[in-house]
C-alpha cells in the first residue's frame, strides 16, 4: 500500500483516537486519576444513541442529546460514589476501584442489552468520498473538525475563564485551592461531567466510524485513549490531540508495513517505549515530588 | 492469650496441612466426594498459588499488576513446551519438576525484563504498562506457531495430580510466609507504606520492587505449568485481562498483604461460582461490585480506626477537663 | 479484619460442603418421573462473548428434545436436556462436564466450542460416554473412538470453499481476511490455501486481525482493494463480517463465507440489509430453505425462542436426533442396560440421519459425509446459488 494512503489512514484512525484522549486527559490533568472506565462510558454513550434510535425510535439529534445527558449523569454518579470517597486514600485503592467500575458498566450493558454488538443507526451515516485514489472519510473529517472546535473551547475553558482558574489550582495544589476558598468538590465533579460529555461525543463518532458497538467496545478504545494521552503528554490538552494523530499514525504504519496482526502488540509496545524514556510524554512537564 | 510457643504452632500448622491432605484423599478413595468437587481441587490449589503471588505485588509492594495472568501463560507455555519436547526421553518424575523450575525461571525472566521500564514509573502508569504488557503476551501467543497459535498448544502430558497440584501449593505457601517474615518483606512492606522514607532510611527501592515483582512473576509461572500439564491445552484466550482482574478480586478481598487472607479468597471465589452456577449470568457483576465495595469498605475502615486510635489517645491525658 | 477472615472461612466451608454432597439443578427439558430417562449433557458458552453461540445451541437442543418426548419419545425412553455454561473455557469445560456426570449423564454433546473441548474429551474418554458434538469443529475433537460431531471440521470447510470456487468460476484473484486468533478461522484458513494451489485458485491477498483488533479493518480492506481481488474470502462470524461490510462499502467484491458467516443478515439489520446482497455462503443449513425439515425447524424454533435459528442451534437439533437414531439402532431401552455406551457407539456408524444440515453418515474417526450447499443473499434472504 502506497505511503500516502497509509498516512491517510493514519489520520483517520487519529481523527478518533484524539477526540477519545481528550476526555481522558482532562480527567487525569485536573483530578489526577485515570479514569478506567472512561472508555466505557464511551461505549454507554454509543450504546444510548442505538438504543434510543433503534428500539424507542428517538430521533437522532435527540439521541445524541439523551446520550450527552446520560453520560454526564453517569459520570458525575461514579464520582461522587466511587471516587469520591477515596480522595484520601492510597493511588491503589482508587486504580482498583476504577477497575471496578469499568467492569461494573460493561457487565451491566452485556445483562441489560446482551453481548453481541448492535448496528449503529444509518441516520448518522456520513459518506465516504473518492478522490483520486483515496478513501476520503467524510465521517473522519467531520470528527476532526469536531475534536479541533472541542479542543479550542476545552483550551478557553481551562486557560480564560474563571470555573478553569479553579481547576488548574486545584489540579496544582489542592488542599492550598482549598484555602483559597474554591470548593474542590464541586471543580472536581465538574471536570468529571465535562470529560463524560466529551466520551459521549466520542461515542457518537465511534459508532459511525466503526458501525457496531457492544457492552465491550469501550475497553480497547479506553486503553487507546490512554496511550495517546500519554504519547501527548498527561494532562496536557493540545497533547492529547498530538497524542492521538501519532497513534493512528503508528498503528497504521505498523498494520501496513509490518503485520496487521501484531499491530496492537507493537501499539503496546510503543507505550512501554515512550513511557520509559519519557515518562511524561511529549508534551508533559516534569513532575518534582516533595517531600 | 494463651503463650503458644513458635514451635507448638509450627507443628500445629504442619498437622493442619496434612490433616486436610489426608482427608481429601480419603474422600476420593471412598468416593464420598462428587466428581465435580473433584474436578475442583486442582485449580483451587492454582487459583491459590495465583492469588499469593499476586499478593506479594499488590499486598506486599502495593503495586497493582493487571498483567498478571500473562506471566501464568509465560510459565504454562516454557513448561509445556519443554514437556512436550522432552516428553519421550525424559521420565516423568525428572521431567515434571524441570517443567515447572523451567516455566518459574522464564517467567521471572519476562519479569525482571519488564521491571526495568515499569519501575521507573508511578501507580496508575505502572498498572497500565503491566495490562499493556498482558496483551503484547497474548498476541505474541496467537501469532506464532511454535505456541500452537490460534489452536494452542495440545497434548502437554497430564503430569498434575492433586497430589503433585498440593505439595507446590503447600511450597508457595511456605516460601510466603518466608519472605513475608524476612527482611526483604520488611523492606517491600516499607516501600509499600511511603517510598520517600523507606529510601531515605537506606533501602534500595529499585532493587525491591524488582525482587519483588519478579518473585511473584515466577510464582505464577509455576501455576501456569500446573495448569498446563492438567489440562494438557492451552489456549492463548485463557490468560487474558479477565482472568488477571479474578485473580485481583481474590487478593482485594482477601485483604492485601494478608496471605491467609488470600488463600481463604481463593478458595471460596473457586468454589463458589461452580457452587452457585445459577448465578454465572451475574458473575462478573458480582466481582465489579465486590471491588468496589471494598475499596470503599477498607477506606471507610481505616477512619474508623484511625478516630478510635485518637479518642484513646486523648483520654489519659483528660483528667482536668 | 481478622473478625471478617473467620468468616470468609466458614462460608467457605460451607460452600465445600455443599458441594461435596452435591446440590441438584433443575434440568432443562425434564421428563416425567416413572419413566426411564436418557440424559443427554452438554456445555457451551451461556455468558460471555460467546454466549449467543452457547445459548443457540441450548435452544436447539431444547426444541429436539420436547419434540421427541410430545411423540411419546424414543424407544420407551423420555430424553431429558442437561445444559451447563462453560464461557468457552476449558477448566470451566471440564467442571461442567463433572457436574454433568454427577447429575447422570448417559449421552454427552460435548463442547460448543473446540477450545474448551479439548480438555474435556480426555474425560470423557475415560468414562467412555458416546460423545457427539454439533459445533467443535477442530480436527483434533474427535481423535477418540467415542467422539463423533455434527459440524463439518474447518479444514473441510476450507477445502471445499476453494473447489467450489474454482468449480463455479466465481473468480480469478481471490483476497482472504481471516481472525489469526481463531482457531475455527485460522483452521479453515490453512485448508483454503492448501487446496487452492492444488485447483490452481490464484489467493492474491492475505490479510488477518485478531480478537485485540476486530473494530477497525480499514487498513485490510485498503489492501485488498489494492491488490485488484474480485472475491474476498471470509472464513469468519458473522459478527465481524457485518463489520466488514459495513466498512467496506466502497470495494467491489463478491463476499464468500462459510457457515460461520450464517447470521449475517440478522446482525446487519433491516437498515443495512442492502448491503449484505450478493453475498456467498457455504453452508450445509440455510434458514431461508423449502425443504420440509427445515421449513417445520425454523417455524417451531421462531415461535419459541424468537428469533431465527442459526447454524449452531440446527446443529444441536440435529445432534438428538441423531442420538435418537442410535438409540433405536443400537436396540437399547435403558442407559442401564448393559454395554450401553459400547451400543451406542457402535450403532453411530450404522445410522443415516436426514437432518436440517444436510443427510449423515458416519465413519469411526467420527466425522459425518455430508454436503453442503451454497447459498447467495438476495433481498435479506438466502436463496439457492445457481450458476
Amino acid at each position: 500500500m502506497s505511503l500516502a494512503a497509509s498516512l491517510m489512514n493514519g489520520l483517520n484512525l487519529g481523527a478518533i483516537y484524539g477526540l477519545i484522549a481528550l476526555g481522558y486527559t482532562m480527567v487525569y490533568g485536573i483530578a489526577k486519576m485515570l479514569n478506567f472506565a472512561h472508555g466505557d462510558i464511551i461505549m454507554t454513550g454509543a450504546l444510548t444513541i442505538v438504543i434510543s434510535v433503534h428500539q424507542f425510535g428517538i430521533s437522532p439529534w435527540l439521541s445524541i442529546l439523551l446520550s450527552i445527558g446520560v453520560c454526564v449523569s453517569l459520570g458525575v454518579l461514579i464520582e461522587k460514589i466511587a471516587y469520591k470517597p477515596l480522595r484520601k486514600a492510597s493511588s491503589l485503592s482508587v486504580l482498583i476501584t476504577a477497575i471496578g467500575v469499568s467492569f461494573l458498566l460493561q457487565n451491566t450493558a452485556q445483562l441489560l442489552f446482551g453481548s453481541s454488538l448492535r448496528s449503529f443507526p444509518k441516520a448518522f451515516q456520513i459518506p465516504t468520498y473518492g478522490i483520486g485514489g483515496f478513501e476520503l472519510k467524510g465521517d473522519r473529517l467531520l470528527t476532526s473538525l469536531i475534536t479541533a472546535l472541542l479542543m479550542v473551547g476545552l483550551v478557553w475553558i481551562v486557560y480564560r475563564s474563571k470555573v478553569g482558574l479553579a481547576m488548574r489550582a486545584v489540579a496544582q495544589d489542592r488542599d492550598t485551592a482549598e484555602l483559597m476558598g474554591i470548593d474542590a468538590n464541586r471543580v472536581i465533579s465538574m471536570t468529571f461531567a465535562i470529560g463524560s460529555a466529551l466520551a459521549s461525543v466520542a461515542g457518537l463518532f465511534y459508532g459511525i466510524a466503526y458501525g457496531f458497538v457492544g457492552p465491550y467496545s469501550g475497553s480497547m478504545p479506553g486503553i487507546k485513549a490512554f496511550t495517546a494521552a500519554v504519547l501527548g503528554g498527561i494532562g496536557s490538552v493540545p497533547g492529547a490531540i498530538v497524542g492521538g494523530v501519532l497513534l493512528g499514525l503508528i498503528e497504521s504504519f505498523a498494520k501496513t508495513y509490518l503485520s496487521s496482526e501484531l499491530s496492537d502488540a507493537i501499539v503496546f509496545a510503543v507505550l512501554i517505549g515512550i513511557l520509559f524514556l519519557k515518562p511524561t510524554g511529549l508534551m508533559g512537564q516534569e513532575i518534582r515530588e516533595k517531600v | 492469650m494463651l503463650k503458644i510457643s513458635k514451635q507448638r504452632k509450627r507443628w500445629f500448622a504442619w498437622l493442619l496441612l496434612s490433616g486436610v491432605y489426608i482427608v481429601i484423599m480419603l474422600l476420593m478413595q471412598e468416593k464420598m466426594l462428587s466428581r465435580h468437587a473433584q474436578s475442583l481441587l486442582v485449580p483451587l490449589c492454582i487459583n491459590i498459588i495465583l492469588a499469593l503471588s499476586l499478593n506479594i505485588v499488590v499486598g506486599m509492594l502495593g503495586e497493582l499488576s493487571l498483567g498478571h495472568a500473562g506471566f501464568m501463560s509465560i510459565g504454562a507455555y516454557a513448561g509445556g513446551v519443554f514437556s512436550l519436547q522432552t516428553q519421550d526421553y525424559l521420565p516423568p518424575l525428572l521431567r515434571y519438576p524441570l517443567a515447572i523450575l523451567l516455566g518459574a525461571l522464564v517467567a521471572g525472566v519476562f519479569a525482571g525484563v519488564l521491571s526495568i521500564p515499569v519501575f521507573r514509573l508511578k501507580g496508575d502508569y505502572l498498572a497500565i504498562v503491566t495490562l499493556a504488557f498482558g496483551e503484547i503476551i497474548r498476541s505474541l501467543i496467537i501469532n506464532f506457531a511454535w505456541s500452537g497459535g490460534a489452536a494452542g498448544l495440545k497434548g502437554t502430558p497430564r503430569d498434575t495430580t492433586f497430589t503433585t497440584a498440593y505439595l507446590l501449593t503447600v511450597l508457595v505457601w511456605m516460601i510466603s510466609q518466608k519472605i513475608y517474615g524476612s527482611r526483604l518483606g520488611l523492606e517491600m512492606r516499607a516501600v509499600r507504606d511511603n517510598a520517600i522514607a523507606a529510601e531515605a532510611c537506606g533501602i534500595d527501592v529499585m532493587n525491591r520492587k524488582r525482587a519483588g515483582f519478579i518473585m511473584a512473576a515466577a510464582i505464577a509461572g509455576t501455576a501456569g505449568v500446573l495448569y498446563s500439564h492438567y489440562y494438557t491445552i492451552l489456549t492463548a484466550g485463557v490468560f487474558d485481562y479477565n482472568r488477571s482482574i479474578e485473580i485481583l478480586v481474590m487478593v482485594v478481598l482477601g485483604g492485601m498483604g494478608s496471605m491467609f487472607g488470600s488463600v481463604v479468597s481463593a478458595i471460596t471465589l473457586t468454589i463458589a461460582p461452580e457452587a452457585l452456577r445459577f448465578l454465572n449470568d451475574y458473575r462478573m457483576l458480582i466481582y465489579s461490585l465486590l471491588l468496589i465495595t471494598a475499596m470503599l469498605a477498607r477506606q471507610s475502615r481505616i477512619f474508623d480506626s484511625l478516630k478510635q486510635r485518637l479518642k484513646e489517645v486523648k483520654r489519659p491525658h483528660g483528667a482536668t477537663e | 479484619m481478622h473478625f471478617k477472615q473467620k468468616w470468609v472461612f466458614v462460608l467457605s466451608l460451607l460452600l465445600v460442603f455443599v458441594m461435596v454432597t452435591g446440590c441438584n439443578q433443575q434440568p432443562v427439558a425434564k421428563a416425567p418421573v416413572e419413566e426411564v430417562v436418557l440424559k443427554i449433557g452438554g456445555s457451551g458458552p451461556l455468558t460471555g462473548s460467546a454466549a449467543s453461540y452457547g445459548t443457540s445451541v441450548k435452544q436447539g437442543a431444547e426444541l429436539a428434545v420436547d419434540e421427541l418426548n410430545n411423540n411419546g419419545g424414543v424407544a420407551g425412553m423420555k430424553f431429558e436436556l442437561l445444559f451447563e455454561d462453560d464461557a468457552a473455557d476449558p477448566a470451566m469445560a471440564v467442571n461442567a462436564y463433572a457436574r454433568l456426570v454427577d447429575q447422570g449423564m448417559n449421552v454427552s454433546m460435548g463442547t460448543v466450542t473446540s477450545g474448551a473441548g479439548m480438555a474435556m474429551t480426555e474425560e470423557v474418554k475415560k468414562d467412555g460416554f458416546l460423545m457427539l458434538t454439533p459445533s467443535a469443529s477442530q480436527k483434533e475433537i474427535t481423535r477418540y473412538p467415542n467422539s463423533f460431531r455434527v459440524c463439518f471440521t474447518d479444514p473441510d470447510q476450507g477445502t471445499y470453499a476453494a473447489d467450489f470456487i474454482k468449480t463455479n468460476d466465481l473468480a480469478t484473484k481471490v483476497a482472504i481476511l481471516y481472525d489469526k486468533s481463531s482457531d475455527y478461522s485460522t483452521g479453515i484458513r490453512d485448508a483454503f490455501v492448501a487446496q487452492a494451489s492444488v485447483v490452481d485458485l490464484n489467493v492474491v491477498e492475505e490479510q488477518a486481525f485478531t480478537d485485540q483488533s476486530n473494530t477497525d479493518f480499514s487498513v485490510q480492506i485498503q489492501a485488498v482493494e489494492q491488490s485488484g481481488a474480485d472475491l474476498l474470502f471470509l472464513p469468519i462470524y458473522y459478527e465481524e463480517a457485518a463489520m466488514i461490510l459495513k466498512q467496506s462499502t466502497n470495494l467491489d467484491v463478491v463476499y464468500f463465507g462459510v457457515d460461520g458467516m450464517d447470521g449475517v443478515i440478522g446482525q446487519m439489520g433491516s437498515e443495512y440489509a442492502a448491503l449484505t446482497e450478493g453475498v456467498m455462503l457455504l453452508t450445509p443449513f440455510a434458514a431461508d430453505s423449502k425443504d420440509e425439515k427445515t421449513v417445520h425447524f425454523v417455524e417451531a424454533y421462531v415461535e419459541r425462542f424468537e428469533s431465527t435459528p442459526d447454524q449452531f442451534a440446527a446443529d444441536a437439533y440435529d445432534v438428538v436426533y441423531t442420538i435418537a437414531a442410535a438409540v433405536e439402532k443400537a436396540g437399547v431401552t435403558s442407559p442401564k442396560d448393559k454395554d450401553f455406551n459400547e451400543k451406542m457407539i457402535a450403532a453411530m456408524t450404522q445410522i443415516e440421519v436426514e437432518g436440517v444440515t444436510g443427510t449423515m453418515t458416519w465413519s469411526e474417526d467420527g466425522e459425518p459425509a455430508k454436503s453442503a450447499t451454497a447459498v447467495v443473499i438476495k433481498n435479506g434472504k438466502y436463496v439457492a446459488f445457481e450458476r
